[in-house]
């Protein structure tokens, strides 16, 4: 059986399962995407937006339903907990009620499981969910959209600021086969509102899983969205995730992708800034080794004047990693004053990276300032030497300057624990990282 | 003994010879300034000092208080005491001047058995060096010459000399580019470092720097040689009449040396 059937076989054992009611046109929704998947089936290298990236190791395995949920200790999950946040945990794509800590939510805010959501608020539920992330397109959205079943579903109204950042901890744990799960998750925030949330996914022990998230985005009239993801799994892991974001008139949301873990891993993040005055700001961070690949694909849509997007990609390769950007800024006929800025930069830190950047603008306005760029290059000698010739050491050196060249990202992270995370998985990731902690 | 004694140095770079059999011995206390025309090889003799691995020594000997410098890597030159402002210093975004510096510095006091010094004690002993050199305090906090003016780098490369306290501190037209003022507050800042047991090599183009810091020893370097030495009337001399004359010599003692066809 090839990967496609046995997938679609799953998706029947999967709809037979399903205990509890949903609304019905979700329920339609997930018919239709087992069938769009059916003909899009699984990309190989000739599509085009699937050029540079090798999914072999999913067409090779059978990935069956999470079955066997074994537990583990709650002292396993602290290095994810961040203080002052609200906790909610998803185990393999399902929330776990036993793990979060949803803490005191503002008045109306909703933080659950989107299965609890799909009862207490259908009406939130089918207004949003699936509707912004389209899955006739992409063939890791219609998988999560016909396997759609749980998430996390938050939910600000109008005008009201969620102080602290809600902390979304997406747990993969192995089990002694490979298994997929699709966690599909949800943000709202109402006119005026405010809210602050961390999406991590990471790993329990070793063993192949895959992960293929849809985090759908719905930002309000003069809402603002702070996004931080930190992609931290194991090397065996796969990671095929799409993050959607919708802005209306003067809405602000900031987006940033941090990765460092799974083998094979793919971030879409396609932002539609459909209203006047919005703006959008898409940072990333990849650091990458050994055989892992990494492929960050963005489009920003801008449907309406006088909205701003910024997008800084940085990437930082060694051994035979090999990553891929691309990135397309799409301005509208309409979307006159558009001020737009894109940029990709990469350090190859060993001879046998391999990056494939492709900023691209398509603009059929007239009065726009959209700027584009890409750079990929090794450490800069002159810097080495000059840092040397103070007395520090070459290992220390080349490690600063490393260092160095993901600090404006770093620096752009307001979440304190978020910035230390990726400080300490810094300073541990590079040689003599010692010196470097120092030294910033 | 001497501190720094160079012996029939030659250099090569990208396959072009830049020295061509340099001599040179500077002892403790002593100021020696190196003035030359321009491409003669000044900076390429700095840049081999401090250790720079693409510049290919093909022949000749460096040693340094004894030891044989070529040996060491650029760190372990800077930690036994050398120290090399540049003549164009690299901006290095992302990496905060003062914490770069505490990072060099423990580096070199972790080589001299010394203890390394804890932030606070730091912080007190930085702010005493940046009065040397009259430096504002914003320019610790900034990226190590990031956004500097070129006065501003000059002064940062003397405020890291005085930070990390070498014996052998070479001054690669550190006066270059500068006002009155600006070449006032370095030369203090150079002059208040003198001490008996330290030295200089100040690489310049103009004989007004050494108005304000008097050197020991000139020495005029042509085509990649130290072609005439003497005191400091020997600058005024090569400010006045330039270098041809001196180029016009080397050209004809070359001629002399050449087997005649
Ligand atoms: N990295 C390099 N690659 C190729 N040629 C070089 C390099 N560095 C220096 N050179 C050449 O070596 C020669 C000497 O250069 P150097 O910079 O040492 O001269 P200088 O005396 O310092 O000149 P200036 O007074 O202009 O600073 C020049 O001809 C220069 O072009
Ligand atoms: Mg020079």
């Amino acid at each position: 059986m090839g990967a496609v059937e046995h997938l679609q076989s799953e998706y029947r054992k999967f709809v037979d399962g399903l205990s509890e009611s949903w609304p019905a046109a979700l329920t339609e929704r997930r018919g239709l995407a087992i069938e769009r998947f059916g003909e899009i089936g699984i990309p190989s290298r000739r599509a085009e937006q699937w050029r540079f990236i090798n999914l072999n190791a999913i067409r090779e395995t059978p990935f069956r339903l999470p079955q066997s949920f074994n537990g583990f200790g709650a002292d396993d999950l602290e290095p994810f907990r961040y203080e002052g946040c609200h906790q909610i945990v998803l185990v393999n794509g399902r929330f776990s009620a036993d793990y979060s800590e949803l803490g005191e939510l503002p008045e109306g805010v909703v933080v659950a499981s989107l299965a609890r959501a799909a009862v207490d608020h259908p009406e939130l539920v089918d207004e949003y969910v699936g509707k912004l992330a389209k899955f006739e397109e992409h063939p890791f959205v219609a998988l999560n959209t016909a396997f759609l079943r749980d998430g996390a579903f938050i939910y600000v109204p109008r005008g009201v600021v969620v102080e602290q950042p809600i902390n979304l901890i997406c747990l993969g744990v192995p089990e002694a086969e490979a298994v997929a799960f699709y966690p599909r998750n949800l943000i709202v925030a109402g006119e005026s509102s405010q809210v602050t949330v961390v999406e991590q996914y990471a790993s329990l022990g070793e063993g192949r899983y895959m992960t293929s998230p849809v985090t759908e985005v719905a930002a309000g009239p003069n809402a603002v969205i702070d996004h931080y993801k930190l992609q931290r799994e194991s090397t065996d892991a796969i990671h095929m995730a799409t993050f959607q974001i919708h802005q209306q008139r003067d809405s602000n949301v900031s987006s940033h992708s941090i990765s460092w873990g799974g083998g094979l891993v793919r971030n879409d993040v396609n932002a539609v800034l459909d209203g006047e005055g919005c703006e959008s700001t898409l940072n990333g961070l990849y650091m990458v080794e050994g055989e892992q690949q990494i492929d960050n694909h963005m489009r920003v849509d801008h449907a309406m004047p006088n909205c701003d997007s910024h997008e800084l990609y940085k990437g930082i390769l060694e051994g035979r990693s090999r990553a891929v950007f691309n990135g397309l800024i799409h301005v509208h006929k309409d979307a006159q004053k558009t001020d737009a800025k894109q940029t990709n930069r990469n350090l190859l830190l060993s001879k046998d990276a391999l990056v494939n950047s492709h900023p691209q603008l398509e603009i059929f306005a007239d009065d726009v300032k959209c700027t584009h760029g890409s750079t990929t290059g090794h450490l800069d000698d002159v810097a080495v030497f000059y840092l040397r010739s103070r007395g520090i050491g070459e290992e220390a050196a080349r490690s600063l300057l490393t260092y160095a060249f993901a600090a404006d990202i770093v620096e752009r992270i307001k979440v304190d624990s978020v910035r230390r995370e990726l400080e300490e998985f810094l300073f541990r990731r590079l040689p003599k990282g010692e010196v470097v902690r120092q030294a910033v | 003994m001497s501190m720094l004694e160079i012996k029939n140095l030659h250099v090569r770079v990208e396959e072009q010879e830049i020295i061509k059999g340099l001599d040179l011995t500077v002892n403790p206390g002593e100021v020696h300034a190196v003035m030359g025309p321009n491409g003669s090889g000044k900076s390429t003799l700095a840049q081999v000092l401090a250790g720079k691995e693409e510049y290919e020594v093909t022949a000749g000997e460096v040693h340094y208080k004894g030891e044989e410098l070529l040996e060491l890597a650029p760190e372990e030159r800077a930690r036994e005491g050398l120290f090399l402002a540049f003549q164009y210093p690299v901006e290095i975004p992302g990496v905060s001047n003062v914490y770069f510096l505490k990072a060099a510095l423990n580096a070199i006091r972790k080589h001299r058995g010394q203890e390394e010094m804890d932030a606070m004690d730091f912080l007190t002993y930085v702010r005493e060096k940046m009065k040397l050199v009259k430096m504002d305090e914003s320019l610790l906090n900034r990226p190590v010459n990031e956004g500097f003016s070129g006065g501003e780098k000059k002064r940062n490369e003397i405020f890291h000399l005085s930070v990390l306290d070498p014996t052998l501190a070479v001054l690669d037209e550190t006066d270059s580019g500068l006002d009155i003022d600006a070449l006032k507050i370095v030369s203090d800042g150079v002059n208040s470092l003198r001490s008996p047991d330290r030295a200089f090599i100040v690489i310049t183009h103009y004989q007004r720097l050494l108005n304000y810091i008097v050197p020991d020893k000139v020495h005029a370097m042509v085509g990649g040689r130290i072609v005439e030495s003497g005191g400091k009337e020997l600058a005024h001399k090569l400010e006045e009449k330039g270098y041809a004359w001196l180029e016009e010599r080397v050209a004809e003692s070359e001629l002399a040396a050449a087997p005649s066809a």
